[in-house]
């Protein structure tokens, strides 16, 4: 069962890989970097139990929150031109 | 099983940075970079090194990420093609590739016991680990306390290289466009 979620993890992997390569706009590319940190997540996990260690799982909870990071900054800067835009002085410092 | 999922990883991973080479929307190469980075981490936690893919993870995934957008907003957002050709940095990279792969050939086999690293101070370790320093995570115990000295001097060059890029990069933006400095990075 964990051999056909890992190969249905890779499948997925390759496809939004694909969209990041080939996404028209930076949007795409954005949706497809996040979704490949979230698969990576759930690879990690699967193959944790493929190999009989889930103390991995930990690991996982980890990764969520860099991901998270990750999106977060890329989004923020194609808002604002600008890491470091603060919405309270409502323009660039 | 373990096999096929590290070659798929790393077929993915050599997609990843032709795309990345091509790409000349810099926005999309920071991204694609970011991808790059959990493939690798992927691929590390396949191999069993739990702490490098978390090193890669936190460090290529995110910090960088942000790095590199900070360093994005000095500069133009697309890459230029070069000008002059490509053949001779591209003959020099195969060139050195191949080289490296030729020097893995006498590498005795992978997950050999009885290579000459496995000899000499790595059963020390393993006898001792638990009486000398009680940490039951061998890797940890080598790093933390009989390369105490070692980490501490890493950490203090990624402290001092972090300071530099916030330098680097703070230094520059007080330049605002608005006041039309000659050094105004757009």
């Amino acid at each position: 069962m964990f051999t056909g979620a890992a190969a249905a993890l890779l499948v997925a992997l390759a496809l939004a890989i694909l969209r990041a390569i080939k996404g028209p706009t930076v949007f795409d590319r954005a949706l497809a970097g996040n979704t490949v940190g979230s698969l990576a997540i759930l690879l990690l996990a699967v193959v944790g139990f493929l190999t009989g260690r889930p103390e991995f799982l930990d690991i996982a909870l980890t990764y969520g929150l860099l991901n998270l990071i990750g999106t977060l900054a890329v989004l923020k800067f194609f808002r604002h031109g600008d890491l470091a835009y603060d919405p309270e002085e409502g323009r660039e410092r | 099983m373990e096999a096929i999922i590290n070659m798929a990883l790393l077929t993915l991973l050599g997609v990843v940075t032709l795309a990345i080479v091509v790409q000349r929307s810099l926005l999309s190469v920071v991204i694609l970079t970011s991808i790059y980075s959990f493939l690798m981490a992927s691929v590390m936690i396949v191999l069993d090194a739990v702490d490098v893919a978390m090193t890669e993870a936190s460090v290529g995934a995110a910090v960088s990420t942000v790095l590199l957008l900070g360093a994005l907003y000095l500069t133009k957002s697309r890459e230029e093609t070069p000008r002059r050709s490509r053949a001779l940095p591209l003959l020099l990279s195969l060139a050195v590739g191949a080289m490296l792969v030729w020097g893995t050939l006498v590498l005795p086999p992978f997950g050999t016991a009885d290579t000459p690293i496995h000899q000499h101070v790595a059963p020390r370790y393993i006898n001792d680990v638990m009486g000398e320093v009680g940490i039951p995570n061998i890797v940890t115990a080598i790093l933390a306390d009989y390369r105490g000295f070692d980490t501490l001097g890493e950490t203090t060059v990624i402290f001092v290289a972090g300071i530099g890029v916030l330098l680097l990069l703070g230094g520059l933006r007080r330049q605002d466009p608005e006041e039309g400095t000659p050094e105004d990075p757009s």
